[in-house]
């Protein structure tokens, strides 16, 4: 069933934008991430004009977090106050990013930003967490590693400690604010949730209780995601509704399913099979960076005004 | 008067007309050609998948038929990439003006060699003689010519430009008609679909007719509103995504 999109001025099937917000929303939901590295890129592949993508994603993640955030809720898998202390930087980031993406588009150099960034984002996060959970799993059956809570580095010199009682921490304010603040950064420029850094950030940086680790930066998702989709449809009309809405409601099912299924899995197993997923978008980029392109030419429309 | 001294005074009057023409979509200025479209207006609505558009005509004496459709113009930047430190990037960029956003043409027999390339350029008839001028005048020939070529290609490659010379076709020995595809991603705006009576390697009769491309209806109200309202819209679509997710939270903890 053809459709034709509004703003994204491309005609395009129905069902399957429905199944890739299915399939991204199954993997959303059971890994805690919103699932925006892997729908971008698709919807630039089947044809949706990157700034449209972005703006759009942004738009659809929202629904995405707000469902996957309901079911951690419901679990008590939140934690509100540090999700909020996140949201602090999350917003500063997401403003810049906006900005940034603008000027980058400008110029000519979004497509490469937003390429570089992924392979090294994607590709040291997800080498870093497959080796960590490949040895945990090795290791044998989830060995909490407390010990680490104690381990005290610079970071625990920071200023404006603050005591965070659901997550057990006592942690300074600055550490959650700047990976919010980057997760922010991504979501504008990017199109992602930034769920993929912010999981492992929240884990090996804050240290973090793993169960906690997914509700939280999905509470935050939701308002840094909704921000970008304000301030991109606002400021560029990039948001489709009619796209938005179709990947919401593929989106919005699977994550439910995807959280069901989240938790029979173990941790370590989430991480790794998160991990190997994360990398392989990150490789496939990579080597699309390296390869000599099929026609070095292309051509770009006048941003809309 | 005979048709000889009409012929003759058809030539000269020709340049002139080719001129006039672009600037309005004018009647016929000789009864030589009439041709029209089967429809004025294409409606992009929601089921839109590109459509067909039938240019039919009739011509007064023999001679060949070209029949040229653009679309709106606009800006179009072209950009090279080359490896800088193992990566490919963006290093070089030409900005053309004016770039027709659609461009198709359809011939009843092929004009290479038979009409002069300078009437071809004239009037814009084939893909190599598209006015594509690039907005800083200086530039070096040889690097226009590549950055023409990539742009003409990349459009071609979204099914923007055709590939390969179209056909009219006649009916007998007046009636002529030609079929012009326009695909689902055609931008909106006025289009133009310019048909020339072709004898003895110049171009004796043309008329524009005009094509409106538009979109209609639900998709056309979203647009609109997009870009009217867009606070509006952009809460809109947020509260569709917040209402989305907790319905579906709501569903499924029933179940």
């Amino acid at each position: 069933m053809q459709i034709y999109l509004p703003i994204a001025e491309i005609s395009v099937n129905a069902l399957l934008i429905l199944m890739l917000g299915g399939g991204v929303g199954f993997l959303s939901g059971l890994f805690g991430v919103g699932g925006g590295f892997l729908m971008t890129p698709l919807l630039i592949f089947i044809g949706v004009p990157p700034a449209v993508a972005v703006g759009t994603q942004a738009n659809q993640l929202v629904g995405a977090s707000v469902s996957g955030v309901l079911a951690h809720w419901r679990r008590n898998n939140v934690d509100v106050k540090l999700g909020c202390v996140m949201l602090i930087g999350g917003a500063i980031g997401t403003g810049l990013g906006v900005w940034l993406f603008g000027l980058l588009q400008k110029l000519g150099h979004i497509d490469l930003v937003i390429s570089l960034s992924y392979v090294l984002f994607l590709g040291t996060v997800s080498s870093l967490m497959l080796t960590e959970s490949v040895r945990a799993i090795v290791k044998g059956r989830g060995v909490p590693v407390r010990s680490k809570l104690h381990h005290h580095t610079w970071l625990h010199g920071l200023p404006f400690k603050m005591r965070f009682p659901r997550s057990r921490l006592y942690i300074s304010a600055l550490l959650p604010a700047f990976i919010g603040f980057v997760g922010g950064v991504l979501v504008a420029i990017m199109g992602i949730g930034g769920g993929f850094l912010l999981v492992p950030a929240m884990i090996y940086i804050l240290g973090m209780p793993t169960a906690l680790v997914a509700g939280t930066s999905l509470f935050q998702i939701i308002f840094t995601t909704g921000l970008a989709a304000f301030l991109q449809a606002v400021g560029n009309q990039t948001v489709d509704i009619v796209l938005a809405l179709l990947l919401l409601v593929g989106g919005v099912i699977g994550a439910q399913f995807g959280t069901r299924a989240g938790a029979k899995l173990r941790g370590e197993q989430a991480r790794a099979l998160l991990a190997l997923m994360v990398l392989a978008v990150a490789v496939k980029l990579a080597v699309d960076l390296i390869v000599r392109p099929e026609d070095l030419f292309s051509i770009t429309l006048p941003v809309m005004t | 008067m005979t048709r000889r001294n009409r012929r003759l005074l058809a030539l000269p009057l020709a340049l002139l007309a080719g001129f006039c023409l672009w600037q309005a979509a004018r009647p016929a200025w000789a009864q030589s050609l009439v041709a029209d479209l089967s429809s004025h207006l294409i409606a992009i609505t929601t089921g839109f998948t590109g459509t067909d558009v039938v240019l039919f005509g009739a011509v007064d004496g023999d001679g060949d038929v070209a029949v040229v459709v653009q679309g709106p113009e606009g800006e179009v930047t072209v950009r090279r990439k080359d490896r800088v430190a193992g990566i490919w990037m963006n290093v070089e960029d030409v900005a053309f003006a004016r770039v027709p956003a659609y461009y198709n043409v359809a011939v009843t027999a092929p004009l290479d060699g038979v009409v002069p390339p300078t009437v071809l350029q004239r009037h814009e008839i084939g893909l190599d003689y598209v006015r594509l001028l690039p907005e800083k005048a200086k530039l070096p020939p040889e690097k226009l010519a590549e950055f023409r070529a990539a742009l003409i290609r990349n459009k071609q490659r979204a099914g923007l430009y055709t590939t390969e010379v179209g056909e009219v076709s006649f009916l007998g020995q007046r009636l002529f008609r030609t079929r012009i595809f326009f695909p689902a991603n055609v931008a909106t705006g006025t289009y133009t679909a310019s048909v020339f009576l072709i004898r003895d390697g110049d171009v004796v009769s043309a008329q524009t007719t005009p094509l409106l491309v538009s979109k209609i209806g639900f998709s056309a109200n979203v647009f609109e509103f997009a870009q009217r309202n867009s606070v509006f819209y952009a809460i809109l679509g947020i509260m569709l995504a917040v209402t989305s997710g907790w319905l579906a939270g709501i569903v499924f903890r029933k179940s």
